[in-house]
Order: structure tokens, then sequence, then C-alpha cells
């Protein structure tokens, strides 16, 4: 079968600008070259902390930012040129803030017309016909349509948020932080919509959070991310509950879980490495217990261990 | 269109100019069809004839000209030119700013290289050698004065543009398929126009008087052609002899260009979002107090007890109830939990504590605060500042925007113990880094020559904590201070404040949204909704059996964890907007167990053992514990 | 720092480059010739070619620029016609006197304009903010030059307080009392529509800052409200008033030309005036060329200012 979704050595580097004098200076490397597939109807979850990449790989995948090196197929094609509106079609975006990612002057219907007439061509009845059953879809009412953003809350806004990216017809999502500008009582309702979506339109989603128990209860895989960098990959169930990279155990450790008592899972204080002068080796060297000079060295590449669960580390954990 | 106006009209001094504005249009619209005589014929045997007199209501200038003739024939010229530069500069201007900032890159450096180039001529200069090349004349004072306000137009409008291209709902435009020169007319420009208009007509003024300006020096409208500024040059000869020559066209200027300011400036408060929030308001040193009842003694016990405390925000005629009578204590090492989503309170009742409450519009309306048996509400401001950060201190949630940008940390930490009793530098440094190394800062001693934006989140946070235990209060509230960090550094943070309070005995009231972290770190726990507690006791009790269905639902939707792919418990529906509350339970509308009587009237936080909940129809014991 | 100086001062030599290419562009554009000016309107067609090649106007204009600005760098801006001496000696000596003037004003609108806003915002809505309003607003409404023609009508003619023109007094010493005498008028009337902006710039800047966390912070620290507003709050306000005093000092410079005219003060402003209505156009891009150069010196220094206050700037 192929993949919803693939990326293959995809990275990218933001220039620092040239110099006026001297030699051209290397740039920050926001995303390592990463490889992934995601299967049709699969739910990936994309964990890391921030300055970690998630969001410039997002922007990458929907062709807001074009990509220093690597492809990226869809459905098996490839997508080569950077057109966010040849990208619209077959991938689409769901913003962390729901409410920026609405123009304030225009009202919702404006806002839902757009990839309507603009992707797919509607005239005026068919796009009337389509936003009401999308409406419907993501239950809202059809009397929103005249509004203005600023007249919605972060739930309902961020419901319109969806709408727009379905009515692109898209059928892979990247969820960007989607619930995480939400109040908790709103989060539920809004996760419980797009598990709801999914099942139904049969969609691929990609899902970005910074929160670990969300991105365990949505996913289906989950990847982490470290400075850039893929450093577990793995079934949702497994990765936090028997993680094999450290880095990843230091995730886990750290989540606030009623019942643990309160210990800081670093002897150290610690930082995260600084994007300017990144380290030799592995990025989490420094903040690894069980770190040896071969780390310092070597770039660790990510390897499928016994489970099918995949670390970039050359002391992986057992994962007991 | 019409709440624009209407908020125009609320402004009476931009009323005022606009009535001005408007009689003095209206004037010079009509001036060719009244009866006055020709501004240019010259009369010299009349010369200088005063105001008031037979024939000539403003007197006549120095070539027996009839001054109100000329006054209203040049304040037509003048309007008029002043209008046509600054739509001139500011349709142009706007124009190379959209374009610059929307493609920004070298797009946007090569105009913008073009921009300060202009602007680093002195205006004036840059004019006046417009109108050497093109040589005097109105026409071309005109074009100077639109070509060097160009600029700053251009300036003014691409910083706007970059602010709304690099918005979310632009990439949205893009990936519904929108070209670049749809996104600039469909979703950049109307966002811009406010700021155009806003820009245009604080300028207009500003035109008129730099035309009126040429046209004085000889260099604009020439003989015997006259515009306000030319009339005043020409008047200048006879200042000592005839002033009155001088004083009517230079009162007209004054007029003409302070109603357009006033007008300008109401245009400028309707079309500003900001304003209208109120958010453009200035914090009082200390939120204001309205208490119309008597204070009330505590009804907790411990060190800082708050006793129905009301804090509202009224904005226009809208009052929001952010905090509906709050009643807490906390005691001695004890750490308090005060749980809630946004808007439910919890922040709003901090702060009221030390009076800290952005006010205007906030005020505390009832209630008291007592910190070691003293009411703090409504005590005066002096005694307040002794006791903040000396008896109660605080740690903020965002620690970038919480220290002072330009002050070094060491500085900011040695002013907190400063404020309230005198230190030498020397004591002042070794403190400091005292404090920074009991916060657990590497490097304490040469960290502390650091400034702010040179420091982690995690180390941000870490001072904020330091300067909040510079003069060792009893007290520490902190306002969702790990909110904005990531979770291994947050991690760290509430390891370090549980062992601080511990070491010290410190009470801390800590205030979040995560339950996890009030499992970890507080010893009881209060659950806020919409402005009050619904249900308080000790953590352990709460968060295994929670009685109160909101503290229930709320658990199950939060996803811990370990539990692996499920579905969530969703609570339907929005909190109740709190300059709206319905009668009786506030979260009746969203709530599975209501019952007819839960809308009635109000609903006491009821007592039992150590907890206390207010419901009517709490869950049953045995069901809570699953 | 220091190599930050050195890097702002590099980059204003392509500023300097540019202003020297749009004020020779701009004079390119001036219809007829130099020539015919100077001789009038009944020289002799050879006469006029005679001097049109004296002054290298038959040579393409890329040339005449590279020709101009060469001789510039040597100092050499040429012989005013009019004056008849050199531009350089002519504008120097003008443009010092519109330092003394412009000066005094910029210092005076500075400090006068910060305190009033910072004093308005610190009191919003209050009777000093509302006072310190209007007086702004009346301020910048008035054309600065009616002002100092009523200033000369009520002080001088009038209450004979001060002389209504000049710099120096005709008779008597040039001391630094003449001068102060002399000054008070023209550099109040200068400094009255900067005084206005820059009181109304603070003012919102103030209250822009009044409600960041960190003045919440101080005064969570228990810092006395006189700390909070002019320590903590004046402090990050500057931040955003220090380049608009920059821009001031150029409106300032600007409004000097309209003072000179009014109170006959020997600046430059007045003998660019006079040197356009002459059609003098050696001296008028001499003198605009210079004065330029200045602003944009100043501006560095302005931007230094604001390294030094701001840490944030990388220098």
């Amino acid at each position: 079968m192929t993949a919803a979704l693939r990326l293959e050595d995809l990275s990218k580097t933001f220039p620092l600008g040239r110099r006026l004098f001297g030699p051209e200076r290397p740039g920050v490397r926001a995303v390592h070259p990463i490889s992934l597939e995601v299967a049709p109807g699969e739910t990936l979850g994309i964990v890391g902390e921030s300055g970690c990449g998630k969001s410039t790989l997002a922007r990458m995948l929907v062709g807001l930012l074009e990509p220093t090196t690597g492809t990226i197929e869809i459905e098996g094609a490839a997508l080569d040129n950077a057109d966010p509106a040849v990208f619209g079609k077959r991938i689409q975006y769901v913003f962390q803030d729901p409410i920026s990612s609405l123009n304030p002057r225009k009202t919702i219907r404006q806002i839902m017309d757009a990839p309507l007439k603009l992707l797919h061509g509607m005239d005026r009845a068919a796009r009337a016909k389509r936003i009401s059953e999308i409406f419907d879809m993501v239950s809202l009412r059809e009397d929103f349509l005249d509004r203005y953003p600023h007249e919605f809350s972060g739930g309902q806004a961020q419901r319109i948020g969806i709408a727009r990216a379905l009515a692109a017809e898209a059928r892979i999502l990247i969820l960007d932080e989607p619930v995480s500008a939400l109040d908790v009582s709103v989060q539920a309702q809004v996760l419980n919509l797009l598990a709801e979506l999914k099942a139904e339109l049969g969609l691929t989603y990609l899902f970005i959070s910074h929160d670990l128990a969300v991105v365990e209860a949505v996913s289906d895989r989950i990847a982490v991310l470290y400075f850039g960098s893929l450093v577990e990959l793995g079934r949702a169930e497994d990765v936090f509950r028997a993680p094999r990279h450290p880095y990843t155990k230091l995730l886990a450790d750290s989540a606030p879980v009623v019942g643990r008592p309160l210990t800081a899972p670093e002897a150290r204080e610690t930082e995260l490495p600084d994007p300017l002068n990144p380290p030799t080796g592995c990025a989490f060297r420094a903040r690894c217990p069980y770190a040896t000079e071969r780390c310092a060295k070597e770039v660790p590449r990510l390897e499928t261990g016994g489970a099918g669960q995949a670390a970039a580390c050359f002391h992986p954990l057992n994962g007991g | 269109m019409r709440a624009f106006l209407g908020l125009l009209a609320r402004n009476r001094l931009a009323l005022a100019g606009l009535i001005v504005m408007a009689l003095v249009v209206f004037f010079a619209l009509i001036t060719p069809l009244l009866p006055l005589p020709d501004p240019d014929v010259t009369n010299t045997s009349n010369r200088f004839v005063p105001p008031f007199s037979e024939g000539a209501l403003l007197g006549t200038d120095h070539l027996g000209r009839d001054l109100l003739s000329r006054l209203m024939w040049g304040t037509r010229l003048s309007l008029a030119v002043g209008f046509a530069a600054a739509l001139i500069a500011a349709t142009i201007g706007a124009a190379i700013g959209i374009i610059a900032g929307y493609y920004g890159g070298r797009t946007d450096n090569i105009i913008m290289r073009g921009v300060d180039m202009l602007m680093a001529f002195p205006y004036i200069l840059l004019a006046l050698a417009i109108v050497a090349a093109l040589g005097p004349g109105l026409l071309n004072a005109l074009i100077a004065v639109a070509a060097v306000n160009i600029p700053f137009f251009a300036r003014n409008i691409r910083g706007i543009t970059v602010g709304i291209a690099n918005k979310e709902f632009v990439d949205a435009a893009r990936l519904s398929g929108m070209s670049d020169a749809r996104i600039i007319l469909t979703e950049i420009l109307p966002n811009v126009i406010p700021v155009i208009v806003i820009a245009m007509s604080t300028t207009v003024g500003w035109m008129i008087l730099e035309t009126a300006g040429l046209s004085f020096l000889g260099l604009g409208s020439q003989p015997p052609q006259a515009d306000l500024g030319s009339m005043l040059g020409e008047a200048r000869s006879a200042l000592i002899t005839n002033p009155h020559t001088s004083i009517v066209p230079g009162m007209m200027i004054l007029v003409i260009v302070m109603a357009i300011n006033l007008l300008g400036d109401g245009v400028r408060d309707a079309l500003d979002p900001r304003l209208k929030s109120g958010a453009l308001n200035r914090p009082l040193p200390a939120t204001l107090v309205a208490r119309d009842r008597k204070p009330v003694e505590p009804k907790r016990e411990g060190i800082l007890t708050l006793t129905d405390l009301e804090t509202q925000f009224r904005v226009k005629d809208r009052v929001y109830r952010a905090v509906g009578g709050v009643t807490l204590g906390v005691r001695p090492g004890e750490c308090l939990g005060i749980i809630g989503e946004s808007g439910s309170g919890k922040s709003v009742t901090a702060l009221s504590v030390m009076g800290l409450v952005a006010s205007p519009p906030g005020i505390v309306t009832g209630g008291s605060v007592h910190l070691e048996g003293e009411d703090l509400i409504g005590a005066p401001y002096r005694r307040l500042r002794t006791l903040r950060g000396r008896k109660v201190a605080y740690i903020f949630q965002d620690p970038l925007a919480t220290l002072h940008p330009l002050y070094r940390i060491g500085d900011q930490l040695i002013e907190a113990i400063s404020a309230h009793r005198a230190i030498s530098g020397a004591e002042g440094r070794a403190k400091a880094i005292e404090l920074l190394e009991a916060v657990r800062i590497p490097n304490a001693a040469s960290r502390i020559d650091n400034y702010p934006h040179e420091l982690s989140g995690g180390m941000r946070q870490r001072v904020g904590i330091a300067m909040a235990l510079a003069n060792d209060p009893e007290v520490i509230i902190a306002d969702e201070p790990t909110t904005a960090l990531d979770v291994t550094v947050q991690a760290q943070i509430l390891s370090l404040l549980d062992d601080l309070r511990r070491e010290r005995g410190l009470a801390i009231v800590f205030i979040t949204h995560d339950f996890g972290v009030v499992g970890q770190l507080c010893d009881r726990v209060a659950v806020m909704y919409a402005g009050r507690i619904v249900e308080e006791g000790p953590t352990r009790d709460i968060l295994d059996t929670p009685r109160h269905p909101y503290t229930a639902r709320l658990m199950a939707c939060v996803p811990e964890l370990g539990g692996g792919r499920r579905r969530l418990e969703a609570i339907p529906g929005l909190p109740p907007a709190v300059n709206d509350l319905p009668p009786g339970c506030a979260f009746a509308e969203r709530c599975t167990r209501v019952q007819p009587d839960c809308r009635k009237g109000d609903i006491a936080l009821e007592p039992s053992g150590a907890r206390a909940v207010r419901c009517l129809h709490p869950v049953p014991e045995q069901e809570a514990a699953e | 720092m220091t190599r930050y100086i050195l890097r702002r001062l590099l980059s204003a030599i392509p500023v300097l480059l540019g202003i020297s290419v749009i004020v020779f562009a701009i004079m390119a554009m001036i219809p007829g010739d130099p020539a015919t000016a100077i001789l009038g309107s009944y020289a002799t067609p050879e006469n006029v070619a005679a001097l049109n090649e004296d002054l290298g106007l038959d040579k393409p204009l890329v040339q005449q620029y590279f020709i101009w600005l060469g001789n510039m760098l040597q100092g050499d801006f040429g012989r005013s016609f009019a004056l008849n001496r050199p531009v350089l000696d002519e504008v120097l000596e003008r443009f010092n006197a519109t330092l003394v003037l412009a000066g005094t004003s910029f210092v005076f609108c500075s400090v006068l304009g910060i305190m009033a806003g910072v004093v308005s915002a610190a009191n919003q809505y209050g009777a000093a903010d509302k006072a310190i309003t209007f007086v702004v607003l009346l301020g910048i409404s008035i054309p600065s030059f009616f002002l100092g023609m009523m200033m000369i009508l009520t002080f001088a003619v009038n209450l004979r307080w001060f002389p209504a023109s000049g710099m120096w007094p005709i008779y008597g010493d040039r001391d630094i009392w003449a001068l102060l005498d002399h000054l008070v008028m023209p550099a109040f009337a200068l400094s009255v529509v900067a005084t206005g902006v820059i009181a109304r710039l603070s003012r919102s800047a103030m209250l822009e800052v009044l409600r960041q966390d960190f003045i919440r912070t101080a005064r969570a620290k228990g810092v006395p409200e006189r700390g909070v507003i002019w320590r903590h709050a004046l402090r990050a306000a500057m931040v955003s008033i220090i380049p608009v005093l920059g821009i001031q000092a150029g409106f300032v410079l600007s409004g000097a030309v309209y003072i000179e005219v009014v109170f006959q003060w020997p600046g430059i402003g007045r003998m660019l005036v006079d040197a356009i209505l002459r059609r003098d156009i050696l001296l008028v891009q001499g003198g605009v060329v210079i004065v330029a150069a200045c602003y944009v010196f100043f501006n560095i220094v302005v931007d230094v200012a604001q390294s030094l206050l701001d840490p944030r700037i990388k220098t």
C-alpha cells in the first residue's frame, strides 16, 4: 500500500545572513534530515519541546516553507514545487492559535468560500451546499456564517479552522498544536471532533503537540523530536511506557502525574544546546546519564529495535 | 461604521473638531457662490482698512484687497492642497509599504534602503531641493510636501504589514489557494486600511502646515493668488503697523489645524480596538477598592486568609464579576492549589491580595484579605507597598515578560531588597549571588550580570523565584509559574519550589490549570469556576473522590499519561460569561446531574469535614471513587 | 561597542553617496541652465556656452556627477555666484548659527517633552494630563512662523522684553548674554511643535509600558511608585522615544528655516531660501549636502545611544 505521506531526508536550514567580510555563516539547522512514512488513516503524533523543530517541519509539509533538502510524497506522488495552492488540495493545516488564523475583517462565510472557490472552482450554490455539509460535520450552526471571528470563543474558532481545512478536501491534515490554546474542557471537545471526522472521512493526521498525554491519547504512532532530530519513533502505547531513547524517558518522567512523588528527573540543572553553536555527535549527550565518548563523536542514526520501536541512540534503554 | 460614528460622537473634543471642520469645509465649498469682492483686485487707496469697517468685515491688506474674501479663497486653496498632499503621500507611501512588508527579503531591503535614504534628509531640505528644481509654485509645493511625506507613510505601513503578513490567517489564505495579489488585496489591505486612515487623519493638519510654510517662504502659491501661508508671508512686513493682516490668516491656520488634529485623534481612538477595551489605561499603583459593606472577619485559619473577596472589572456599562466571593486560607508551610480554567477568576483572586489587579478597570468590591490579622483591602498604598515582596511575594507566569528587559538580573534582585531596607552595593551583590545559588542557577556569580534575554526560560523563572525569596516572605503566590515552560523544565522548577517551601516553611498559593501539578505539589486544593470556589479540600481527597460534578468532569476530560489511546469525556458547552451569570449554579447549563432547584438562588459552599462543596446534588462518594 | 560604532560609520558611506545622488539628480532636473540664470536673460549664446564649458555643464550627467563628487571630497563645493564666495565658507558660517538655534531648541523640547509625557501618562485622565494634552494640542497645531510673529508682536514690540530679530546686537558686545537675549524667542518658537510631538509620543509610550508585566513585577516587589514610573517605565519607554528624538531633530532643523526667516536669524535655512529664490544652484546643492550629512551623523549618535540603552540590540 502506498503511504499517505512520505518524507525523505527532509531538512531545513535557516540562513543567518551574509557577513560583510569573512566566510559565509553556516546557518541554523532547525530540522535535521528526517525520513518518515505515515500510512493512510493513521494518526502520527509528533512531540517535542519548544525549539525542537516541530513547527518548522509542519510548515514545510504544507508548502509554507521551502525545505533545504529532501522530498515530500503524498499518496505516491511527489510534491516538488512550493506552491501552497498545489499543496492545499492534498494536505491541509490546522493552526495553533484559532483566533489569529481567521482574518478579523472577513465573515466566516468569506473565509469558508476561499478554498471552495479557488481550489475547487465551485459556484455560489455549490459552495453554500458544501459549507452547510461541512458545518454540519463539525457541529457548527449555519447562522455563524455571517459573523466575524472576534465573536467566537477559542473552541468555536478552532472548529471553524477545522471546517476550513476540510473544505479543501485534502485527505491529510497537519494539526499543529490544535488544542494547546484551548481550555481543557474545550480541548476534549475538539479532540473528540477530530477523532470523529477521521473515522468518518478516512483522514490521515499528523498531530503535533508538546503535551505528551494528549498526543498519547490521539495517536497510533508517536515520533519524538529533540533539537531538530527524530530521536524515537514507535507505537503510541509503548513510547512513553517503555521508552528506548533516554530523552523520551526524561520527557515521560517529567510529565506531572497525580500520585507520582515530586522529584527532579534530572540531577543537574540543564539547558537545551545552543542552535548557533550546535554540539558534535548526539545533541542530547550533555543531559544524558548514559553518554559515552562515542556519543560525542558520531551522530546516532535512527535504528529499529526489538518491538518495532526505533530510537536514535547508541545506548538505548531496554524499555523493560 | 455606525459604531465608529457613535464612538466619534461620544468623544466631545473630536465632535467639536468635526463641527468646526464641517463648517470650514462647507464655507470653502460655497465660497464661489458668495457675494464676495474679487480677492485679487487691488485698491491701494483703500489699504490697511481695520477690521469691522464698512464694506470690509475683516479689513483690507497692504494692497487694499478685501481680507475676508482672500481668507475664504485662501482657506479653500490651503485645504485642497493639504488634503491632496495627504492623499497622494498616503496612497503612494502605503503601496510601497505594503509591497515591502509583504514580500520581505530582497524587495523589502531595496525599498527600505531607498526610504531610509530619503529619511536621512531633514524633510525640509528635500522639499526645498524639489521646489528649487521645479521652481516656486503651489503645485510644486504640493508635490514637494507629498514627496517628503511618502517615506514616513511607507515605513509606518511596512511595519504594520510585516506584522499582519506573519499572522496565521495569511498562511491559511495561501493554503486556500490565494495568489499573492489576492492576499494583498483581500487579506492584508482590509487590515491595513484603518492604520492608513489613522496616519492620514493625524497628518493632514501637518501637511496643511507644511504647504502653508512653503507659501509663507514665498516658495508656494505665487501672487496674486493667495493661500493662507502666502497671506501670512505677505503680511509679515506690516506685522508691527497692521497686525490684523497677519492675525487673520494665522488664526485661520491654527483653527483649521487644531480642528483636524482633534478630529484625527478622535478617528484614531475610534479605530483603535485597544482603546475600546480599556487596554490602554494606566494601571494605578494599587487596585481601587469600593466596599459598600463592612469588612468581614476571617472565616478560615491561616497566615493569609481571604474572606468573601469580590473583584469586578467595570468596562463601560458592563460589570464582569471576575471574583464572586472567594473564601480561602493558607497556613505557614502549606501549599494551597487554586485550579480552574481561563476566566475562572483564579489569577484575579491571587492578584487582589496585594492590590495588583490592573485598575481601572479592576475594583475590589467586597470582602477582606487578612495577612497576620491585618486587613489589606482598603489599606493605604504606603502600607501595601511595604508588605509587597516583604511579606507576600509573587511569581508570575511568563518569565520573559515579567522581568525588566533592560536591567541586569542582579540589579533587579538587589532592587527587590533595597525597596524594603537600605543595603550597600557589595552586600547587595553578595546577597543576590546567594539568592541565585538558592534557586540552583549554575555559575551564579557570573550569571548575575546577565540580562533576562540572555537566559533560557527555565533560568529566567528561577530568577523570578529568587526575586520572590529576596526578603524571606511569609507567603508566596505563584500564578501559573510553569505554564510557559517545557515539561522537562517544569519538572525542575516544581521540585525546586517544593524543596524551598520545606526548607523555609513558606506558605504557597499555587495557581494552575493542571491537575497533575496540583497532585504533585499541593496539600490542599480549591477548584474555581466562574469566579467562585466550587469545591475545596485536601488534594488527595479531591482527586480521589471529586464531589462537585464540575471537578469530576474536568478531571475526566484531561488525558493522563499512560492511559493509552482513548476517547475523552468532554464537557459540552462553554463556561458562562462572568458579566451575565445565571442565577443559582453557574455550571448547571453543562451539568448532567442538574435539577430544577440548581437554577434557583444562591448555593452555599457546604463544608463537610476538611472538605467543602458548592453543590445541591454532589456526586455520591461511591460513584466518585471510581 | 567600538566595533558597532565603526560598523555604523561604515554603513553611513552608502547613505551619504545616496544623498549626493538624490541631490544631484534633483538639481539636474532644473529646466534651463544655470549659466543663463547667472548671466541673466540678456546674455549672448556665446557667453552662455562659454560659461557652461567653464562649469563643466557640457559634459554627460554621470561625468558631471563624479566631477562634483570628487570636488566635494576635496572640500571644494564651488563658488556661490550671487555671494561670490566659496560655498563651503558660507555654508559653515551659516550652519553654525543654525546649530546654536536648533541645538538649544532640541535640548529644550526633548527634556520638556519627555517630562510632560511622563507626568501626563502617570496621571492619565487627571487634571495634569488634561492640561498637558490641551497645551500639547495647541502646540502642534500652531504654525511656528505665526507663533514667532505673534511673539515678536507681544514680547519685542509691545513689552520690549527681547530684541525682535537677529542673532547679535547691532551695537554692543557679542557676549553670551547678548546671544541668550536674542536666542530665547526663536528657540522657544522653534521648539513648540517638537515638544508637543515628543510629549504625545512619550505619553503613549509610557502608557504602553505601564501595562506590561514587568511593571506589575516591580510593584509586586514593593518598589515605590516613583521608582516604578521614572526608573522602570521610563527606561523601557525610552527605547521607543529615542528613535523619535532622532526624527524630531530633523523636524527641528527643518522648522529652523521658518524661524530664521521670521526672526532674521543668520542661519542656513534663510540662506537656502534666498539661494533658491536667486537660483544659486551650487549654494543650494552644497548647503543641502552638508546639512544632510550632519543629520546622518546625528542619527548614528542616536543609534549608538539606543544600543547603550537596550542590551537586546546586538552590537
